[in-house]
């Protein structure tokens, strides 16, 4: 059933993580689809990933410049319509740069790069992207961002925090010194979500550290599915 | 640069027809790094003066680090020596080794030294040294796929490291990260040697299906000259000539600005675009531009091909305008690439750089002139036979003598230092080395490398070998490791090269990978010392010799001299890089031992050998005696067995043993696991020696209990001694060696962990969590 689902996974100049991206879709039953930053056409996607990498070698500040390219019209556009869209890491940064989410994505308090397996907790399980997830599940994906501090004005934050809309937290390590240990968002209408670490690398036990990250591509395939019954 | 040279300001122009007219012009080629003896023979070549342009790429491709001229007759005896190999599809000579890795992929690998420009500028002589590894790759027609890395520094509490050593890992990370490259590996090291000229050697590996395999040739009259990428600035010029081949001596000449500055985001695009224009069957011959430049890219596709190229050069697009002729041809502008496409083919071609926003320009034609000619706005200044460039090169037979003093040096035996003896000292000597820099945790330099990108990493630090999967269907994977103990090739140079390659080959067969192939890069001091140059013959000797019996081939290499800072050299280090393959990636075997209960084995035999251990190193501070035995047969023998038990699912774990020894093995498998060992000394043997002895030729190794007899069958019938030395503790968090002392894992993770970032966080670093 699910194999008729047609999920789009961006490619901007300087993504990196797109193939990874695809291989998850596929790996959760969907169909990946191969879209270009360039083009503003969505070949009929049911949902999209904005994939991890160095979007424009991230060289002004990270998603300043994909925002603009011509499918970012067309994503925006069609997800303040209710369709899914994730952001891993620099399509986090994308969709803040967008302002399809609240807040900004800075320099890792460490200064450093960081890759690491990263324990989170999954707080939100309403959303597009997490509804397979059980509310209050520790789960463990890589990680590995320059620019992954989550930064937010207090007052955003605790809209966030009231409003459910924070999807994952950073557990034991905080590795980049994010504001309140955040490591994921939703807007409030829980198609758009923003996550700094990499589920799409957690869905094979052989070339991740597990496979706890496929449960964020077999959410989409299943809200997409509940959504057609309805 | 000569007085006369030319310059896009309207200063007159060095052609040929000039150096014809004015031939006693004096001619800066000492400056250039030329001998008296070379430059006559460029004119010996020519028939005249060369004009200031052809002395430019004289000088650069007849520099060491481009023309191998010191090295080039003991490097042969790779070729010379090369055991039949049915694997081996190009060898040496290419920008990178090809070999078969079954089911119609093929896999190229090579490592580059980028030292001197990391010790000016860390960051950017890093980066640029992975970007230059990665274009080598991909001129062979393959996607690039893992790098790895080797890299040696000074003292880790001395105030030079501190600088190095982040702006290194930076530079690396920064570059390879944004490449989209898992960093899959490697080692660091520190010894006081390296203190004025570190190592920085990076490997890269990339595959690709039998029929996409590229050479660097320019065939076919009429075919275009294409150079594509980065604009040519004035980044780099000199760079091969001054960096590489000249040692820093105090009161020398200043010349140190010329490091080239890396730009990961066009190189990554410049790797789309390449594999697309491949992909599309649009590339006769491709070439990357690395040291030298446009100098090299043209002199050896044509050099390869039919032999005469033609090319516009104030057709280059240029990031400054005020560039002379000279310095474009030199330029080590990264991010470049030369590939000779047909006529026809050029509208794709240029479409598809297009749609990576990747520049393209004709710059030149291929002919059969034999000839090398470059214009400059309608003025021919370079003339060249392009053979007498690229590959005529001069050819030094370097004096070479085994130093007086290396006699003492291996007198000076181990055997008389101090030993711990009773539990308690064992216990500390064990603590002390674990905490030391050349053991300790390196998470602190390969968390700041992304492992996972690409999605097919199956192995990576602290594995013991990287290991991805090539392909997704299959999972026909490669493992890749490089290592290499600078001081036992100080103290024997001929079987420390041969230490380095038993080490790396031994480290891939523990993973399950079959070893195949070697690259090196054989890092030195002057050759113009015969004391360097006899550690250097000897080491070539030793790896040439050693990949015979083996029964490995070299493909491909580098070699980095001058390493040294007035007249210290460092320590000898030729590090080798192997390359296996493993059928199914499934198979993989880690360190992990997990919470099973099950027996531990050491495979191989144990010796009384502390000359140029660790304990040695970090305990005594001291540096003599001979190195561990190196018999390379049993090495094969352990290997098969580690290979076959791995492809039977014979093992729950394996690790070799090197730096360390024994102890320091079982600590890395218990920490890495989090789960204990309880080990027994068996009777006779010394504790000491048996804990920190650095033999060769060993593994420790977890079997399968249900299948424990037959792993034991598979090792008598190879002849490979076993001993059982302890078992698997899963409810107790502590390492013990019974009668003797115990550690707890606790606090083995807490002082592997603390070292590095002791000295090295410059910020409060990691945070920790509220939950």
């Amino acid at each position: 059933m699910t194999g008729s689902m047609r999920i789009g996974v961006v490619t901007f100049p300087g993504s990196l993580d797109d193939r990874d991206a695809a291989r998850a879709v596929a790996i959760a039953g969907g169909e990946p689809v191969t879209l270009w930053h360039g083009q503003d056409d969505l070949h009929g996607v049911q949902a999209v990933v904005l994939p991890g990498g160095f979007s424009y070698g991230d060289y002004l500040r990270c998603g300043a410049i994909s925002r603009f390219a011509p499918i970012m019209r067309s994503v925006v556009d069609h997800a303040r319509h209710g369709l899914p869209v994730l952001g891993i890491c620099n399509g986090f940064q994308i969709l803040c740069e967008s302002h399809l989410l609240p807040g900004a994505l800075t320099r890792n308090a460490s200064r450093h790069f960081v890759c690491r397996d990263q324990r989170l907790l999954i707080e939100d399980t309403t959303a597009a992207w997490t509804c397979a997830y059980q509310p209050g599940q520790q789960i463990t994906v890589p990680l590995k961002n320059g620019e992954g501090c989550y930064v937010a004005d207090d007052r955003t934050l605790d809209e966030l925090e009231g409003s459910g809309r924070v999807i994952a937290r950073y557990l034991q390590v905080n590795p980049n010194g994010s504001r309140r240990d955040i490591a994921g968002i939703r807007n409030e209408r829980g198609n758009v979500v923003g996550l700094m670490p990499h589920p799409e690398h957690a869905v094979e036990s052989l070339t991740g550290p597990g496979t706890d990250g496929l449960g964020f591509f077999t959410s989409v395939l299943q809200s997409l599915m509940d959504e057609a019954r309805r | 640069m000569s007085p006369d040279r030319g310059a896009a300001d309207g200063a007159v122009t060095d052609t040929v027809a000039r150096a014809e007219r004015e031939p006693d012009a004096l001619q800066p080629y000492a400056e250039l790094g030329l001998k008296p003896d070379e430059y006559q023979r460029i004119r010996d070549i020519l028939g005249r003066r060369p004009t200031s342009a052809e002395l430019a790429m004289y000088s650069v491709m007849w520099s060491e680090h481009c023309s191998y001229k010191s090295s080039k007759v003991h490097l042969r005896q790779f070729g010379e020596k090369c055991p039949p190999s049915p694997a081996l599809m190009v060898g040496i000579g290419e920008n990178a080794g090809v070999v078969d890795i079954g089911d119609g992929w093929a896999v190229t690998f090579k490592i580059e030294s980028h030292n001197h420009p990391s010790y000016v500028e860390p960051y950017q002589g890093a980066a640029t040294g992975v970007g230059g590894i990665v274009r080598d790759i991909m001129s062979m027609g393959a996607r690039p796929i893992a790098v790895v890395d080797a890299l040696r520094f000074g003292p880790l509490d001395a105030p030079d490291t501190r600088r190095v050593l982040p702006g290194v890992v930076a530079g690396i990370g920064g570059y390879g990260n944004c490449l989209g490259l898992p960093n899959i590996g490697g080692e660091v090291a520190f010894d006081p040697s390296y203190l004025g000229n570190p190592l920085v050697n990076a490997l890269c590996v990339g595959s690709m299906r039998h029929q996409d395999i590229h050479r660097a040739s320019a065939s076919g009259v009429g075919n275009l000259v294409v150079l594509y990428g980065a604009r040519t600035g004035g980044d780099g010029i000199g760079g091969v000539s001054v960096l590489a081949s000249e040692s820093f001596t105090e009161g020398g000449p200043v010349k140190r600005p010329s490091v080239q500055v890396g730009d990961p985001f066009m190189e990554k695009l410049l790797i789309e675009a390449t594999l697309a224009v491949l992909q599309a069957g649009l590339v006769e011959g491709i070439q990357d531009l690395g040291g030298a430049g446009i100098s090299c890219a043209t002199s050896e596709l044509a050099s390869n091909g039919e032999g005469g190229m033609h090319v516009w050069l104030d057709r280059v697009p240029l990031r400054d305008p005020s560039l002379a002729p000279e310095e474009i041809l030199m330029s080590e502008s990264q991010e470049r690439m030369c590939a000779i496409v047909r006529p026809a083919n050029l509208p794709a071609f240029l479409d598809h750089c297009a749609r990576w926003d990747v520049e393209a320009t004709v710059i030149g034609e291929v002919n059969d002139s034999g000839r090398l000619t470059v214009d400059w706005h309608g003025m021919r200044i370079v003339d060249v036979p392009p053979r007498s460039v690229a590959h005529d090169g001069p050819v030094y037979q370097r004096p070479y003598q085994r130093p007086p003093w290396q006699d003492d040096l291996q007198a000076d035996v181990a055997d008389r230092l101090p030993r711990p003896a009773t539990g308690e000292q064992l216990r500390s000597t064990l603590l002390d080395l674990v905490g030391s820099a050349n053991l300790a945790s390196t998470e602190w330099v390969t968390n700041q490398y992304d492992r996972y990108v690409q999605g097919n990493t199956v192995l990576a630090r602290p594995q013991v070998a990287g290991m991805v999967r090539v392909d997704e269907g299959t999972g026909r994977g490669v493992a890749v490791s490089v290592a290499c103990n600078g001081r036992f090739a100080g103290l024997d140079p001929y079987g420390g090269a041969q230490l380095a390659l038993a080490e790396s080959y031994r480290k891939v067969s523990v993973t399950g990978a079959a070893p195949l192939a070697v690259t090196n890069c054989l890092n030195f001091g002057s050759p113009e010392d015969p004391a360097i140059m006899w550690q250097f013959a000897e080491a070539v000797r030793g790896l040439a010799d050693g990949c015979l019996t083996l029964g490995i081939p070299v493909t491909g290499g580098n070699v980095s001299f001058y390493n040294q800072t007035s007249t210290t050299a460092i320590l000898p280090t030729p590090v080798v890089g192997v390359l296996g393959v493993i059928e199914d990636v499934h198979r993989r075997v880690t360190c992990d031992w997990g919470d099973a209960d099950a027996l531990i084995y050491l495979l191989g035999t144990t010796h009384d050998e502390f000359g140029g251990s660790q304990w040695a190193h970090h305990v005594h501070g001291h540096l003599g005696g001979l190195p561990p035995r190196c018999d390379l047969e049993v090495e094969q023998r352990l290997g098969r067995v580690l290979v076959c038990a791995a492809s039977a699912d014979l093992l729950i774990a394996a690790h070799d043993t090197c730096g360390g020894g024994l102890a320091q093995a079982l600590v890395q498998m218990a920490v890495g696991s989090g789960t204990g060992a309880r080990c027994q000394v068996p009777p006779g043997l010394d504790p000491f020696v048996y804990l920190f002895s650095e033999s060769a030729s060993r593994a420790i190794v977890v079997p399968r209990p249900s299948t424990e007899a037959v792993f034991l069958d598979l090792c008598q019938a190879a002849g490979l001694p076993t001993t059982r030395i302890g078992e698997v503790s899963p409810n107790a968090p502590v390492l013990s060696f019974d009668g003797l002392f115990e550690v707890g894992l606790d606090e083995l993770a807490q002082v592997r962990q603390a070292t590095l970032p002791a000295i090295l966080d410059d910020s409060p670093g990691q945070q920790w969590a509220s939950r």
